[in-house]
């Protein structure tokens, strides 16, 4: 297991490469999400507001 | 049958029925990225022998590659879909370049960034200036360029028109990335895969590479159809469909 880690003394550049990019990926989904959120969020509002006013 | 699916294609092209549409098709290319990025990591890490000259540094490979193709090939579909959108002004064409924009910079990204972590036990540097890794960096900055531009202009449709723009004229270095190490000598190795030889590394290795390519592929896809929803949500809410979608939600 610890030998699987090590990859031959390359740790630092494998595992550099793939947690940037598996971080990366993740992040990116993440913002993706909460952003459909807000946005959700900022329509509902809007669309409420303008139900008020035509009363 | 060509009218049947041009009819399909004008159908599809209107934001209202896109939308149910990506919405269904994300869960699938999701599902397919997950189990692709499983199988491929299994093999690569498990399956694919240490390379007899780079040791163990060489499993950049498996993700180096896919970001690297990825990059270029978002590029290519941004530039035709903006393409599309300006010059018959079709709005979803737009949306799409749109989103697909900031996937297409990530990957050339950590295509750059796994390049450096690779060339630094390879080449003994993170960075050189190389014609590949330069024309790399300049459709990173192109990506950047494009995204820039568009949030610096606040009519949505004319930022889609003057982005397109970027997007057209930026194709050009496309194949210049993709040729650059025939054309000059560079310190980045000549292609290890392409389509008129056999490819030069063992079965295991290349099949990895591929199944991650199509994973990094599927990925792609699933956040960009998410991202286009997005983008419809905020172009369209204007329109009765949208103020109801958002209303039932709640």
């Amino acid at each position: 297991m610890a030998e699987f880690f090590a990859m031959g003394g390359y740790a630092f550049y494998v595992w550099g490469s793939y947690g940037v990019t598996a971080l990366f990926m993740l992040i990116e989904v993440i913002l993706v999400i909460r952003n459909k959120r807000t946005i959700m969020q900022r329509l509902a509002r809007m669309v409420r507001m303008n139900s008020q006013v035509e009363k | 049958m060509a009218l049947q699916n041009s009819i399909i294609w004008l159908y599809f092209s209107s934001p209202k029925n896109f939308y149910p549409l990506a919405g269904k098709l994300i869960p699938f290319f999701a599902i397919l990225a997950a189990v692709l990025t499983v199988i491929g990591l299994y093999i690569g890490f498990f399956v694919a022998p240490t390379d007899y000259q780079q040791g163990e540094s060489y499993r950049i490979i498996f993700i180096h590659v896919p970001a690297a193709w990825m990059s270029m090939f978002i590029y290519i579909v941004m530039a035709m879909y903006a393409f599309i959108g300006l010059v018959w002004n079709i709005k979803m064409s737009e949306m799409m370049a749109s989103a697909l924009a900031p996937t297409g910079a990530m990957f050339s990204f950590l295509a750059l960034w796994t390049g450096a972590l690779w060339g630094k036990p390879t080449w003994g540097a993170y960075w050189v200036w190389d014609a590949r890794l330069t024309t790399t960096l300049i459709m990173l900055f192109l990506y950047i360029g494009f995204m820039s531009l568009e949030s610096a202009i606040d009519d949505a449709r004319r930022a889609s028109k003057a982005s397109a723009l970027v997007a057209v004229v930026g194709v050009v270095n496309v194949p210049i990335i993709y040729f650059s190490v025939k054309w000059w000598n560079t310190l980045h190795q000549g292609a290890s895969v392409s389509p008129t030889m056999a490819p030069k590394m063992a079965s295991t290795m290349l099949n990895a590479m591929l199944i991650m390519v199509f994973a990094f592929w599927m990925y792609a896809i699933a956040v960009v159809l998410m991202r286009a929803r997005n983008i419809i949500l905020e172009r369209e809410k204007q329109t009765t469909w949208v103020q109801e979608l958002v209303t039932n939600k709640k």
